[in-house]
């Protein structure tokens, strides 16, 4: 094993051949953050004692749900041979929403180490990081973790990974973040096959942004690779994408704390502080140059953030709308990716239509929305984008049900995606009925060992929104895996159906389906809505319809008796405190027309099947 | 009395009453309320604050009167001192329990206090709740020689296997037998049925109703079973054993009631109340729809003057230790502000005949058109009534007043 190095390269001054600059791909609960602190605690940098489990991921939500939202890098000594190596560990989200993030923290790397739990083997989503990886020509490490657990099968799983990206079984290392078995090894071989970092340093500053993160106290931290030149403090810096000037204040590298220093260097990795409150102007993806001496030409791969999803999300307490206002202010200023507009809804008030990259990331919003501004929240059902060309050749970009034209439609496009599913073989055949069912193409299946297989399909998004991973992790027993890209457009025979309470259309209940399966929705959603909403003083008529033509129909029966048979002997209060509490029930009441119907009926009805998360939220 | 205690302040032990209850005073009526809280066996639907033994801690049934009379006097000395005006009872009600359970002569006893303290209004209504199997010619003569003017017979239902499930324990033959008596001797007569017991078929509920009906009294209280949680019959329909009645079985045999009462001369000026005629109407019960003024005394009893409400203490021992030290024997109050009597007063007077007027309803709820011309279309109130401003529940409405109530005063 080799020794704690006793010294630390100077940052600024650092000779590239002595970097090297990796990234961990893993899968949520495969133990990244795990192996990530113990290699922090093996190098030195944070002291056994201070040692936080899961040093890197800050957030509580991070925490709790043991996925990494906002990666960050760390700079860490290790010797080897007798030379003084730093090694920065650039961590990455884990989740398919964030693939964006993914391929720009990547862009970071000239190395990737691909961990595998070694009791689970490899899952669809680390695959599709892999699958970047290997595409920006990383080096990569294939590392088996948790080989401490009885139920590890390292033969298996290391052979799985020998055929996914080609060498023996034997060069799988087999590591146990939780004991420390192994982890020296992998930072040996970090230094030993990891390429150092390759740049021009007379030529004028490029440095990639891969992270920005909003800091109550400092404003936003920008994380990012130098490529070329140098930058140091007080030099004014310049956004390529947008113009933006900036000072900087401080620059620095983590370790794990922010240590500032004299400059960044080729290859080096590190964080910027400008002063400036928004991330929206330090994006992921951009080049940041000097202004004195500009760079020409920005470095390739930067995109904007797309929305994929939209849902409409709403105070359970119409008072609470200034409250969710300032929340989403306020939350933009450390997510780029989330955008949104104020919104309103029959039957929900006043509300914002919210663009997401995708599930995860729409879970995580409202979650931080509840948890760190205290509101309580009903989200609509999530909602793809769809272009539709009208008779008259007129376009319309469709985010909302509600949008969706009356007029003569000639066609609607909608987004698709390639969804790759890992699973054990056993539950194929559950699979392909899952994905034919949400109109899915298989485009093809493969065998990755002996009893592993891959499904790749050919869904529409909108078909992936709606409770597909539920009913996968459901239908395989939770062995089934996903990851999924977009593919662009393709045309798709859908219509709009609207549910009707009395006559009055329900915005929230709106949905954009296949004509084939309008009945389905309209029938299911007419009968959900007849069991939630309590019987009215007067028969309330519950339709399903595409336009004018009803679909669907329900009733529920007038209400006959509700009324108290006395109050005994002048008890007058107890029946006030009755009424009292019945009143507070009310006030979660909102009007469709004449229908009173209650916050928890809409919550139940929108949530597709997910009832413990109704539950919860009603709560 | 039913349930626990309402939630309130404590109430002080020398019974103060603040300066508000004077406020309008005069214009409201002065009731009395007597809770009588022994009962021979206890009814496996009942929660009201009864006990079986006659003796409890140490606390006799036959000192129970001068326990009565003992609050009365520690009443007549807190109106003094709130300097309410003098009063004549309007109204004088003996509840329980069973009143029946004490001898008629403590019945007499305690009435003759209240009538030296007090005085009676002129057409006073005094009642008695009697179980049919205690009362005898010779004890209701001497009630009526006293000057009760009415006498209300827990009658439930004549069905035999309808008694069985409520537990009730009278000879369904003693009802007729005691409203013939009551009535040879001038007393008023009214019978109370109770609906809806696990069990009671719609002909139990007919036959109920003919068998109330040939009684020929002046008035019928008709209510639906409520089964208030922690009784026996609470627990018997949550382990299966009884099957709860469904709420549109419910509102049928209310209808029935209504068909069938009214068709024997009867009219209807509470939700759960019918009388032959105005001069038949109970002014006890109406008082509390109302919010007139009444002193509620006994364990447990309910209390209010002038928005102030107040409960005793529901155990007779430690109700008597208090009064017989001449303290309060109440154990919680409360005094109401305006919205909150306003709202009660939508609450209560929604339920009467009479109705309440929708000048005060809108001076709660300035947004209460839109539901009222919703009422008018569904047919929950008189068109006819309505535009005269007034606010009256047709029978439809009636089965749902508290829904309205709700909505109005949300």
């Amino acid at each position: 094993m080799s020794p704690r190095s006793m010294r630390r390269l100077e940052p600024a001054k650092t000779d590239p051949a002595l970097l090297r600059n990796f990234c961990i791909i893993a899968h949520i609960d495969h133990g990244k953050s795990t192996l990530a602190d113990r290699m922090l605690q093996l190098t030195g940098i944070v002291d056994d004692r201070s040692m936080r489990a899961q040093y890197l991921d800050r957030m509580d939500i991070e925490r709790e749900r043991g996925i990494t939202i906002k990666s960050q890098a760390v700079r860490m000594p290790w010797d080897l041979d007798g030379k003084t190596y730093a090694l920065n560990m650039i961590d990455t989200p884990g989740h398919v929403d964030f693939t964006y993030e993914v391929s720009r923290s990547l862009a970071a790397c000239e190395g990737a180490v691909l961990l595998v739990d070694a009791a689970q083997g490899i899952e669809a989503q680390t695959l599709a990081n892999l699958y970047l990886a290997m595409e920006n020509d990383l080096t990569i490490i294939p590392v088996l973790n948790k080989i401490d657990l009885p139920a590890a099968q390292p033969e298996k799983y290391a052979e799985e990974l020998a055929n996914l990206i080609g060498g023996n079984p034997e060069d799988c290392l087999r590591v146990s973040g939780k004991t420390g078995i192994g982890v020296d090894e992998l930072l040996d071989k970090i230094v030993r096959t990891i390429p150092h970092p390759v740049g021009d340093p007379n030529a004028p500053a490029r440095a990639m942004i891969f992270d920005s993160v909003y800091d109550s106290y400092r404003g936003v931290v920008t994380y990012v690779r130098m490529i070329d030149g140098h930058l140091a403090p007080r030099e004014k810096i310049q956004m390529m994408s947008t113009r933006a000037v900036h000072e900087l204040l401080e620059i620095g590298v983590s370790s794990p704390e922010p240590e500032p220093t004299k400059g960044l260097g080729v290859g080096e990795v590190g964080y910027l502080i400008t002063g400036v409150k928004d991330v929206r102007q330090s994006k992921v993806g951009d080049t940041v140059t000097n202004q004195a001496k500009p760079a020409t030409v920005a470095l390739k791969g930067y995109k904007e953030p797309l929305p994929m999803v939209y849902s409409g999300i709403y105070p359970i307490d119409g008072s609470d709308y200034p409250v969710l206002r300032e929340a989403l202010d306020k939350l933009k200023l450390s997510d780029a990716a989330l955008v949104y507009e104020p919104e309103t809804s029959v039957a929900l008030g006043f509300g914002f239509r919210c663009g997401f990259l995708g599930l995860l990331h729409l879970e995580i919003v409202t979650e931080r929305l509840e948890r760190e501004f205290g509101l309580d929240l009903i989200a609509t059902a999530p909602s793809v984008v769809y272009e539709v060309t009208l008779d008259t050749l007129q376009e319309i970009t469709v985010t909302n049900p509600s949008e969706f034209p009356t007029g003569k439609i000639k066609k609607v496009l909608e987004p698709m995606v390639r969804a790759t599913i890992l699973s054990p073989k056993d539950y194929v055949g559950v699979i392909m009925e899952l994905c034919q069912g949400r109109r899915g193409t298989m485009i093809d299946m493969q065998y990755l060992g002996e009893d592993r297989v891959q499904l790749r399909y050919s869904l529409p998004l909108a078909e992936i929104v709606f409770d597909f991973f539920d009913q996968l992790k459901s239908k395989t027993q939770g062995y089934g895996s996903l990851d999924y890209e977009e593919t662009g457009l393709a045309e798709g025979d859908l219509v709009k159906v609207d549910i009707l309470l009395q006559g009055e259309q329900v915005d929230a209940f709106s949905a954009i389906v296949h004509k084939d399966k309008a009945y389905a929705y309209g029938v299911m959603m007419t009968g959900k809505l007849r069991e939630l909403i309590p019987r009215q003083q007067f028969e309330v008529p519950i339709q399903a319809a595409i336009g004018a033509r009803i679909i669907a129909r329900e009733s529920i029966r007038a209400m006959r008796k509700d009324v108290l048979a006395k109050c005994y002997g002048g008890d007058i209060s107890r029946k006030r405190k009755l009424l009292e509490k019945q009143k507070e029930g009310k006030k979660r009441m909102k009007m469709v027309g004449r229908v009173e119907v209650p916050q928890e009926a809409f919550i139940a009805a929108l949530s597709t099947g997910d009832e413990k998360k109704a539950e919860k939220k009603v709560k | 009395m039913a349930g626990p205690h309402p939630i309130a302040d404590p109430a002080p032990s020398d019974g103060f009453l603040p300066v508000q209850v004077l406020d309008g005073a005069s214009t409201r009526s002065f009731h009395a309320y007597l809770h009588i809280p022994f009962c021979r066996v206890r009814c496996g639907y009942c929660d009201f604050n009864t006990y079986t033994s006659t003796e409890l801690r140490g606390e006799k049934q036959s000192d129970f009167a001068a326990r009565m009379l003992s609050e009365i006097a520690f009443s007549v000395k807190v109106q003094q001192q709130a300097q309410l005006p003098a009063r004549p009872l309007a109204s004088v009600f003996f509840g329980g329990g069973t009143p029946t359970q004490l001898p008629a002569e403590d019945l007499v006893s305690i009435l003759g206090q209240l009538e030296r303290s007090f005085g009676f209004a002129a057409g006073c209504e005094i009642t008695t709740e009697a179980n049919p199997d205690d009362v005898s010619k010779e004890y209701l003569e001497k009630l009526a020689r006293a000057g009760f003017t009415r006498v209300s017979i827990g009658m439930q239902s004549s069905v035999p296997s309808v008694l069985a499930t409520l537990e009730r324990t009278h000879n369904p033959v003693n009802v007729a037998t005691a409203v013939a008596l009551a009535k040879s001797v001038g007393l008023q007569t009214s019978v109370d049925l109770i609906y809806g017991a696990p069990g009671e078929t719609m002909d139990d509920w007919v036959a109920s109703l003919e068998s109330a009906i040939e009684l020929e009294t002046d008035h019928v209280s008709a209510y639906s079973l409520i089964v208030e949680p922690g009784t026996k019959m609470a627990r018997q329909i949550k382990s299966g054993l009884l099957t709860e009645q469904d709420p549109d079985e419910l509102a049928d045999k209310y209808e029935l009631a209504e068909a069938m009462l009214s068709a024997a001369g009867f009219e209807w000026y509470e939700v759960s109340n019918w009388s032959r005629g105005e001069g038949a109407r109970s002014v006890h019960n109406l008082a509390y729809w109302r919010g007139n003024d009444w002193w509620g005394y006994g364990p447990g009893a309910h209390s209010h003057i002038g928005g102030v409400r107040w409960w005793n203490a529901k155990h007779p021992s430690t109700y008597a230790q208090k009064v017989t030290q001449g303290e309060s024997p109440a154990v919680g109050r409360e005094t109401l502000d305006q919205k909150t009597r306003l709202e009660e007063r939508i609450l209560l007077e929604l339920r009467i005949a009479d109705g309440i007027s929708i000048e005060t309803i809108k001076a709660l709820n300035p947004d209460a058109n839109r539901w009222i011309s919703q009422y008018i279309a569904t047919e929950l109130i008189d068109a006819a009534s309505a535009l005269r401003g007034h606010l009256v529940l047709t029978l439809k409405g009636r089965l749902l007043a508290d829904s309205m109530v709700r909505q109005l005063l949300t």
